[in-house]
């Protein structure tokens, strides 16, 4: 895969899809992300990198409020999105999990056949009308997946018979079957071979068509060739955050230049 | 550890040079012994185990097997119209205030009429001498026949009628012609006729199906007793307990599980079901004697009763075991459901239900199988000392109506004086064990079932 041919892909837009402010979160008292600023834009990658235990993952379960599954997990400050707050009181997380889906560090399909774990979301969100739309609806998602031609005949076998990189592509094909806005992905490659790794960064960049994509990430590469914006986060702070060519070829903070050369982390 | 400490010095990483892999180092074989060691406590616990387990089953089947068998005998009894139907006229009505008083001598001499006619050498001239060899319960039997079959009236007829409980013994081997020498209910003689008798094959041993199906019997009809309205009291018992504990077992385990905050009021019902867990049986016994009988007024003795009290003895064990399950799904599977939108409680029946369904399941059973089981609070409602002699006449007399239950009527038995109860209760003991073994196979089933579709 070629770095330059999916940067020149440039549909960028300016307009602001979620906007984080004074964002702190705390694991009972475990201060595990600290005054966190950061605008991340519609129709664009962007990329979450930094030395492990720094607050990625955290960040991220803070933008679909996955966060508050966990009992000693306390979010403060706010963030919007489309300019809506989605801590507000009124929102329902599960309406905002229909719109803003995620894909988890370790690949989680449901005990059951690889057909229905791509259709549960379309099922419980109503967007098949008949049974032939929902077929249609899931072969599309296996397809963005890039898993579609390995399991089409072995569709009503159970999901967790596959392998490890194959369970993580069927997860993103689940994610991207209820059609979110968002999609945060939390190291969605970090179980697959490189083809699938170059599949899935395909993927990445098609949704970026219509989607704003947020991906976790410890490869400096993948981070330069899949997005356009790349934040640093070092020790629960946002340490720096632009454009991903720039990031990467002049950092201003001496700690993003010791990360990226490979002095911490 | 000891080793470290023998050189002094820490080697320096690297240092460590390894002897050949053929010859096994001390530390090796000091670990191998102690694995030996361990494997030959864990082989010897399970043929401890075993043994007792062979012990029982022995000691229950050799003990129990008696009362799935009882001693018939054949008498040819003369329906004298004369006794039985005073008017002449074949009225239902009027043959019917003819008692099982009147039957008895029929019968008798019935009996003694064949041992004449077979030339039987023995002692006895009187039909009342023949009281011994029968069953009381053998006029009831005749004269329902005679009041559903008028007609017989007049002819002799062969019945095969229950012996008494006394030659019973003595055929299975219980009873012998020296232990009856101070029995004021029946003789040596009566022993030595009962031998003759089943040469020419009028007293034989059969299948004793109402053992399985009948009522219980008064004291001195041991030979009659069976099991079989205990175990519909049983059923109607378990169906309350099924159709209160599950739901609400399942109900409050998954609230407690997945809904709930985690603060000091839920720590506190957690810690009491726990507690709940551990309460004597009885005590469940006298609140249900406090609140459903005393202060609610409902029926003592009634399997409707004892239902409820066994559901609030089982409840504690099913919220605990489909707690349990519910806490073995993994959590990557609820956040695989919530990432994608789902709600709380599709994310609960819709996947984690699901998987615990299993464990759901097999503590429901074992649940139900220890309320089968359970004898203590029975008696504080009236349901032990209860004699089980008529079936219950539909659904609704089937919960309201005083019944027993099998570990009650085995109690019961057991507690009686006639030997031949004693049989009765290992025989009601084998019944029981049946069940709560049909009740594991079906677990197992369902368990595999579920577990197939993975
Ligand atoms: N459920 C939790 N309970 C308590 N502390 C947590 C929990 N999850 C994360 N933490 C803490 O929060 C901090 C940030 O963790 P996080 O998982 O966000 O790191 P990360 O940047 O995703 O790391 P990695 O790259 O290894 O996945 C860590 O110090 C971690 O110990
Ligand atoms: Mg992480």
């Amino acid at each position: 895969m070629n770095d330059m041919t999916l940067l020149e892909r440039g549909v960028q837009t300016d307009d602001i899809k979620i906007s984080a402010r004074n964002v702190e979160v705390f694991y009972g008292d475990t201060h595990a992300i600290k005054n966190v600023n950061v605008e991340i834009q519609d129709k664009t990658v962007t990329a979450f990198i930094g030395p492990s235990g720094c607050g990625k993952s955290t960040f991220l379960r803070c933008i679909n409020r996955m966060n508050d599954t966990i009992d000693i997990c306390r979010v403060k400050g706010d963030i919007l999105l489309d300019g809506e707050d989605i801590y507000d009181p009124k929102v329902d997380p599960v309406q905002l999990r229909a719109k803003v889906g995620m894909v988890f560090q370790k690949p989680n399909p449901f005990p059951k056949s690889i057909y229905d774990n791509v259709a549960y979301g379309p099922k419980i969100h109503g967007l098949a009308r008949n049974k032939a739309e929902l077929d249609e609806i899931v072969e599309r998602a296996l397809r963005r997946g890039a898993i579609w031609d390995e399991v089409k005949d072995r569709l009503h076998s159970p999901g967790t018979g596959l392998s490890g990189g194959q369970q993580q592509r069927l997860c993103i094909a689940r994610a991207v079957a209820t059609e979110p806005e968002v999609l945060l992905m939390d190291e969605p490659c970090s179980a697959l071979d490189p083809i699938a790794t170059a599949q899935v960064e395909e993927l990445i960049d098609e949704l970026r068509q219509d989607y704003s994509v947020v991906i976790v990430t410890h490869s400096m590469q993948q981070a330069a060739r899949v997005s356009q914006k790349t934040a640093f986060f070092h020790l629960g702070t946002l340490v720096e955050y632009g454009a991903t060519d720039r990031i990467f070829t002049s950092p201003e903070d001496p700690r993003t230049e010791s990360y990226i050369t490979g002095r911490i982390g | 550890m000891s080793d470290a400490t023998s050189g002094g010095a820490v080697p320096a990483a690297g240092s460590r040079r390894h002897g050949s892999i053929l010859q096994l180092d001390a530390r090796t074989k000091k670990r191998n012994a102690k694995e030996a060691r361990f494997r030959a406590y864990g082989l010897g616990a399970i043929i401890i185990g075993l043994v007792f387990l062979v012990t029982l089953l022995t000691a229950i089947v050799s003990n129990g097997v008696g009362a799935f068998q009882q001693t018939f005998i054949e008498v040819p009894v003369y329906l004298d119209p004369q006794k039985l139907d005073k008017t002449g006229n074949r009225d239902a009505a009027e043959m019917a205030k003819v008692s099982t008083f009147g039957y008895t001598p029929l019968i008798q001499q019935g009996l003694l009429d064949l041992v004449d006619r077979e030339g039987i050498d023995a002692p006895f001239e009187k039909a009342g001498d023949m009281k011994a060899l029968i069953s009381a319960s053998a006029a009831a039997k005749v004269r329902d026949y005679v009041l559903a079959n008028p007609d017989a009236l007049g002819e002799t007829r062969g019945f095969e009628l229950l012996a008494s409980s006394r030659v019973d013994g003595y055929l299975k081997g219980r009873v012998t012609q020296e232990s009856v020498e101070r029995d004021r209910n029946i003789s040596a003689e009566h022993l030595q006729l009962a031998d003759a008798l089943r040469e020419i094959g009028a007293i034989r041993k059969g299948f004793n199906s109402e053992f399985i199906f009948g009522a219980d019997a008064s004291e001195s009809r041991a030979e009659q007793a069976g099991i079989g309205v205990a175990i519909l009291g049983s059923f109607f018992m378990m169906l309350v307990v099924l159709a209160f504990s599950l739901p609400i077992g399942v109900a409050a385990s998954i609230y407690l599980e997945e809904f709930a905050p985690k603060n000091r009021l839920t720590d506190l019902i957690e810690v009491n079901i726990s507690n709940l867990a551990a309460v004597p049986s009885i005590v469940f016994g006298i609140l249900g004697l406090a609140v459903f009988i005393e202060f609610a007024h409902l029926p003592q003795s009634a399997p409707l009763v004892g239902g409820l009290v066994l559901t609030l003895m089982t409840l504690p064990t099913i919220i605990i075991s489909t707690r349990a399950s519910l806490k073995a799904v993994p959590p990557s599977i609820r956040d695989a459901a919530l990432g994608i939108g789902a709600s709380k409680m599709q994310s609960v029946f819709h996947h984690v239900l699901p998987l615990a369904a299993p464990g759901i399941l097999t503590g429901t059973i074992i649940g139900l199988a220890q309320a089968l089981g359970e004898t203590a609070p029975l008696l504080l409602i009236g349901m032990v000392g209860y004699i089980a002699t008529n079936y219950p006449d539909g659904i609704s007399s089937g919960f309201l109506d005083p019944n027993s239950a099998m570990p009650a009527q085995i109690y019961e038995w057991a507690k009686r004086a006639d030997p031949a109860y004693y049989e009765r209760a290992w025989g009601g003991i084998i019944i029981l064990l049946v069940f709560l073994l049909t009740m594991n196979i079906i677990a197992i089933i369902l368990r595999r079932r579920f577990e197939r579709r993975w």
